[in-house]
């Protein structure tokens, strides 16, 4: 791009408008961040600093306190964590694996149902029951308020990820299957040694989606949670902003006669269940564009 | 989850067919794979198709003690109670308005923000902005309240300490609706301009190099070449996606309504849209009846929409239809 050399005027006109475009999207990167370190800063920040002279960008009074109240003296934070990684650990898995058998048999030309079967995964991206009769038919008819379950058996299939897996099946080499298949190689061999390590893209970023969603779900414990032994983080996270009392509480609870430090541990439990995202951000984000491009120009 | 499938009866392979049934041969390709369609199946129709069943609980007057099958049926009852009240208005011009605002200001967002990531392609810069631009994206919109009440808290929020500073009212920001619709189109924005950035920077992306070198040689500045080559070649994406988007107009974003305005009551006139009230009828006001009319009233016509806009895309463009 520098190479091209022309009249000074040009030169000047050039620089002007990279100039702009980097201040546009720095100052748009920035807005984006921002949030993120006023948060991590009000964390580490006293209560007393946070409630006389508000949210700012340095941490003010900076002390660990939240932290130690959160990871030390309560249980619930490690247990929520607990359940949260359970969570997404066990649905990521179940939910890829059932997801890809299905998006797989539907691939196959060979299959007489796929079409029927396409549908079938489709049609419920189009209409859904509504919430009262999911509520109605997990809470009354299942049973399973209140449990682990509820937390990933309703999310195992999503439609849409099963058309995208589908749309990655396609692609693989026709040929490659045939031969198998002529040497004797069953289906379910052929699924777990070719099709699987063919693939690995396109699953892990499936899986991460899946991981993403799990780990983010507040809206299902907020229905269907009530014991706190099963709060994930994120619900615990809800239920500490309608809940002025709750993080007092969890100390009663732990013995702690203290007064909490009631800001900044909120901000504290929002880093934490930010925290394992951004750690993974870095070495996951590729993933996401490409699912996201894959997605919407094929699925 | 007891859902018996054919599968369920392939041969074992070591048998010795005299004669195979033609439903035999058949299983015999089919069956593996009908197997492995199984477990999803099953979930799906238990978690997808079963609630589908269950619409007939808005024409019940559900009891929970007395089951589906058990309560009385009231035929519309409570579709004209939703209807007879400002209620139903109410919802369905803030779910329409507010979604309307968030597809247009979306799509100049995206839009500009692709073009400006383009300009800087092949560069460091530009992989970092938009990894800072993405990240909204990863996060739950439990924390986006969070992060939202930092801004906006009455005493504490950064918003009205650069007020104060200015020498202007503090402002009670969670009891005056009127300012919502611009701070919810806001914190959309933040939240997705990464995530829909991508989709059009892919697509500039794939145009043509030498469109943008003939356009040099004839002496085409930046944003003519912008004018008349690259946003062209963007319009039947922006089409497609604008018209998806308008097919979903009857859904919201729960979580951007219920958690960035804290569920505040205050602000329902301006931020109240039909799931969080299906949401608040169901679980706070024990309106059971009245939840679910909203919810079949939105499915319904969601379902219209989308029948619709898909028979307008196969007109434009049939390769781009969902069916």
């Amino acid at each position: 791009m520098g190479k091209r050399r022309g009249p000074s005027k040009y030169r000047l006109m050039r620089l002007l408008s990279s100039a702009a475009i980097n201040l546009a999207l720095g100052t748009i990167a920035a807005v984006c961040l921002i949030p993120f370190w006023v948060v991590i800063a009000a964390s580490f920040s006293s209560e007393r600093a946070l409630v006389e002279s508000g949210y700012s960008l340095v941490p003010r009074g900076f002390n660990t306190l939240a932290y130690r109240y959160l990871l030390v003296d309560s249980a619930q934070v490690l247990r929520s964590y607990g359940v949260s990684v359970t969570v997404t650990l066990v649905g990521t898995a179940l939910g890829l694996f059932v997801m890809a058998l299905l998006a797989y048999a539907i691939s196959r030309r060979t299959f007489k149902l796929r079409r029927a079967l396409a549908f079938y995964v489709f049609f419920t991206m189009l209409f859904s029951g509504g919430l009262v009769p999911s509520y109605i038919l997990i809470t009354q008819y299942l049973r399973l308020r209140d449990t682990l379950w509820v937390l990933f058996v309703p999310h195992l299939v999503i439609p849409g990820w099963v058309l995208i897996l589908r749309t990655y099946f396609l692609d693989l080499p026709e040929e490659l299957l045939e031969a198998a298949r002529i040497d004797g190689c069953g289906e379910w061999r052929m699924f777990f040694q070719i099709v699987v390590p063919l693939s690995t893209p396109g699953l892990a970023t499936i899986g991460l989606f899946a991981m993403l969603m799990f780990w983010n779900d507040w809206f299902t414990p907020l229905l269907y949670i009530e014991d706190q032994r099963f709060y994930p983080i994120q619900y615990l996270l809800y239920t500490i902003v309608n809940n002025m009392d709750f993080l007092d509480r969890l100390s009663q609870q732990a013995g702690i006669r203290v007064e909490p430090p009631r800001i900044p541990a909120r901000m504290a439990m929002v880093v934490l269940a930010i925290g394992p995202i951004l750690l993974a951000y870095p070495f996951v984000q590729r993933y996401f564009i490409q699912g996201i491009r894959v997605g919407s120009l094929k699925g | 989850m007891s859902v018996v499938s054919p599968a369920a009866i392939v041969p074992p392979t070591s048998r010795v067919a005299v004669r195979q049934s033609s439903l035999r041969r058949w299983l015999r390709t089919n069956g593996p794979y009908l197997l492995m369609s199984a477990p999803a199946v099953a979930l799906l129709f238990v978690f997808a198709y079963l609630p589908m069943f269950g619409i007939i609980i808005a024409f019940k007057e559900y009891r929970f003690d007395q089951g589906i099958f058990g309560s009385r049926w009231i035929g519309f009852t409570n579709f004209r109670f939703l209807f007879g009240s400002d209620i139903a208005w109410r919802i369905t011009r803030n779910t329409v308005v507010m979604n309307f605002l968030f597809i247009v200001a979306g799509t100049i967002a995206n839009i500009t923000v692709a073009l400006l990531l383009y300009e800087l392609q092949g560069k460091l810069r530009a992989k970092l902005y938009q990894s800072a631009m993405f990240l909204p994206y990863f996060i739950s919109w439990v924390v986006v309240g969070y992060f939202v009440f930092a801004f906006l808290s009455l005493e504490q929020g950064i918003a009205n300490k650069v007020l104060v500073s200015l020498g202007l009212e503090p402002v009670a920001w969670y009891r005056e609706p009127k300012y919502w619709p611009a701070i919810l189109v806001f914190v959309h924005l933040w939240k997705s301009v990464g995530y829909g950035s991508i989709l059009y920077l892919a697509v500039m992306l794939s145009i043509n190099q030498e469109l943008f070198e003939a356009a040099r040689v004839d002496g085409a500045n930046k944003l003519q070449q912008i004018r008349y080559i690259t946003l062209p070649h963007l319009v039947p994406v922006v089409i497609v996606l604008v018209l998806f988007a308008i097919s979903g107009i009857f859904r919201s974003d729960f979580g951007l309504f219920f958690n960035v305005t804290r569920n505040q009551a205050a602000l329902y006139p301006t931020t109240d849209v039909i799931d969080t009230f299906v949401y608040r009828a169901l679980r706070q006001l024990n309106d059971l009846g009245m939840s679910a009319a909203a919810g079949v009233y939105q499915s319904v016509v969601g379902f219209v929409m989308v029948v619709t806009v898909n028979w307008a895309i196969r007109r434009i463009d049939p390769d781009k239809a969902l069916f």
